[in-house]
């Protein structure tokens, strides 16, 4: 006993670091240009929304920063445009540049909340689903089934639409994020709930979890410390599916004006208040948006892609 | 046969119940129709009279079961809006979603199979990596967005002159760059009646360019996730035991394409393409607000801004059919097509 103890100590214990650059995610990642531009992309955005405070121009949200006058100005590559408003002007006279990138920090911000309240309902309904099985797993798996077969975008209009109905538009507004949030979670959670349920399926026959139930342990215990992360890599992948998923429902329910309002912009209401001015000829208020929009979901669903490619989990058959 | 047709008929039941008592619920809590019928001179005690006449007082049980009632026939009451039967106004503007949705399933299958197929068969092909890379890039533009490009590049014009305009090739080069404009995308135009209420616009050729930029919009957002699917599953018959026998028998590769590997490629595509066609119905909303196509997304919008409490609860309950209908019928042409299907419906 004492051996095995000593043996272990004296051998090299590798670095988490060192064990991450062997590991053939990296291996992947360093043969692949696309994941590697995606990902440099994605962090150079996820930076400048972030530090949109320090690096934005105006503050959108300061109304006595905002000049009505300056209005629908142009770009700087267009003709009559003003050069301290690169990006030009919204119709309400924000500096487009600032705008977005404080819009760019609340899409952001409500797709990663959404993705988390996602998880969290998921992971545990399907951890509870699989490991339970019966009547529980019956049950959920029915509703997951019921809720899918409506598309979740459909799920997320209804609901916020009865939301902002009951609580009203300007309490809506007031809290507009953590609704999103908790809208978009509701409407999604079954992706999780299956994939988490597919997996745990497919462990829970397995040797490992057999030793633990002979050995005492509690179910829950079973659940959380020995089954859950052996799940981790397929959650891990519809994660970043889900994350631009979430971003897209958001702009969705904000164009349709169930979302942020236009006091306090992310980039869907951006691209909705921009629409009312196309037809006058002021394109870039909402196209401008809409391209930053897509980059960044873009280069999400392309880690994806490639993470899904890596990992390979065979996610959507469970 | 029977058993499974059972169960599904069952289960489509209980769906449409789980869906009925919400839109109850959304109707019982969401708005006074006191409020909404009688002005704000009318003293408390004709309302509360008023409230006991129609019922409104009854518990909740009873109340439920004279909706249900009701719905069954097709009886949702009066939209406060339009002062109609809100069926009326459903079917009215029925018809307008459903030939958006005709239109646009119409371009699906006729660009996704042809492709999928493709880029499938011959997957190192610039082509199918330029298709494989268009279709990824599909999935992340969101459909108002598509839509709104489409709109400033076919209905607004774009004109981009980078190239010198008075040589011959920068003024070539200029009109390669730029649009005219022009394609209606506002509504329906005049759309032609026919068989008395149904009101079309595949009749006439001007109808049919009101539908182009709309149907094209909405096809965008489901092709590239179709070119996917057809490509992957077919990818995956392609290196089945029986397409390597029919080869090496001799048989030619079109036959084994297109007769032996596209239909096993279709199985899945009916289960997954039949459902995606239901969840179209949700994006008619998007489409339909961004070219305010006066269609039932466009009407279900603007009962919420109403607060259109009868119309919204009629509209929740006849989507909710039509989803319903559609995947009741994909599991049933499934069950058709593939005689391995577990017909208990018990999970594998």
């Amino acid at each position: 006993m004492t051996t095995t103890n000593s043996s272990m100590a004296s051998a090299p214990v590798a670095s988490r670091w060192s064990r991450f650059h062997g590991s053939y995610l990296f291996y992947s990642f360093k043969r692949d240009p696309i994941a590697q531009i995606s990902l440099l992309v994605f962090i150079a955005l996820v930076g400048v929304a972030v530090l949109a405070p320090w690096l934005a121009p105006m503050d959108p949200y300061d109304l006595a920063q905002i000049d009505i006058l300056a209005s629908e100005l142009p770009p700087f590559w267009v003709d009559g445009s003003d050069p301290a408003y690169l990006m030009g002007t919204d119709a309400q006279g924000r500096d487009l540049l600032s705008t977005i990138l404080y819009g760019a920090r609340v899409s952001l911000i409500i797709g990663f909340g959404a993705v988390a309240m996602q998880a969290l309902l998921g992971v545990s309904f399907g951890l509870l689903a699989g490991y339970l099985g019966g009547r529980v797993d019956a049950f959920l798996m029915r509703m997951a089934d019921i809720q899918l077969s409506f598309s979740t975008l459909m799920v997320a209009i209804v609901v916020g639409a009865l939301v902002k109905a009951i609580f009203g538009s300007a309490t809506y507004s007031d809290y507009a994020v953590p609704l999103l949030v908790l809208i978009i979670g509701l409407a999604e959670w079954p992706q999780y709930a299956r994939t988490v349920r597919a997996s745990v399926l497919a462990e829970r026959s397995k040797e490992y979890v057999d030793a633990a139930r002979v050995m005492g342990f509690s179910s829950r215990r079973i659940m959380f410390r020995h089954i859950l992360p052996n799940t981790l890599s397929p959650i891990f992948v519809i994660s970043t599916v889900q994350v631009a998923n979430a971003i897209i429902s958001e702009a969705a329910l904000s164009f349709l004006g169930l979302g942020m309002p236009e006091t306090h912009p992310s980039l869907g209401s951006l691209i909705k208040s921009g629409f009312d001015y196309i037809q006058s000829g002021s394109w870039w208020i909402t196209l401008i948006p809409g391209a930053m929009l897509v980059i960044l979901v873009l280069v999400i669903n392309l880690l994806g892609d490639w993470l899904r490619d890596v990992l390979n989990p065979r996610l959507y058959k469970g | 046969m029977i058993a499974f047709l059972i169960k599904r008929l069952y289960h489509a039941l209980l769906v449409m119940f789980i869906i009925s008592i919400i839109a109850f619920a959304i109707q019982d809590n969401l708005g006074d129709p006191i409020q909404q019928m009688v002005g704000q001179s009318v003293p408390e005690s004709e309302r509360e009279a008023l409230r006991e006449e129609l019922g409104l007082n009854d518990p909740f049980l009873v109340q439920y079961l004279r909706f249900a009632g009701n719905a069954v026939q097709f009886d949702f009451g009066y939209s406060y809006t339009f002062n109609q039967p809100t069926t009326e106004v459903i079917m009215r503007h029925l018809p307008a979603t459903l030939e958006l949705v005709a239109a646009s399933t119409f371009l699906i299958i006729a660009l996704s199979v042809p492709i999928g197929v493709y880029s499938a068969i011959r997957p190192r092909a610039w082509l199918s990596r330029f298709f494989m890379g268009v279709s990824i890039i599909g999935i992340s533009i969101p459909v108002f967005l598509t839509a709104i490009v489409l709109i400033q590049l076919f209905a607004i014009g774009v004109s981009f002159s980078p190239f010198p305009a008075d040589t011959g090739w920068g003024a070539w080069l200029n009109g390669l760059l730029s649009t005219e404009g022009g394609m209606p995308a506002y509504g329906r135009g005049d759309p032609v009646t026919v068989f008395g209420t149904w009101d079309t616009n595949f009749a006439s050729l001007t109808g049919l360019t009101y539908l182009v930029l709309p149907a094209v919009s909405l096809a965008s957002i489901m092709l590239p996730l179709f070119i996917r699917l057809i490509r992957a599953e077919m990818l995956e018959v392609l290196q089945s035991e029986y397409v390597k026998f029919a080869r090496a028998k001799g048989i030619p590769l079109r036959r084994i394409y297109f007769v032996h590997a596209l239909k096993n490629t279709m199985l899945p595509v009916i289960t997954v393409g039949g459902v995606q066609i239901g969840t179209l119905v949700a994006y008619t909303i998007l489409t339909e607000t961004v070219f305010q196509w006066p269609g039932m997304g466009l009407m279900f919008l603007n009962a919420i801004q109403r607060s259109d409490v009868p119309l919204i609860v009629t509209y929740l309950m006849i989507v909710g059919l039509i989803f319903v209908i559609t995947n009741t019928l994909v599991d049933l042409i499934y069950g058709l097509v593939n005689p391995t299907v577990k017909l208990t419906g018990k999970p594998a």
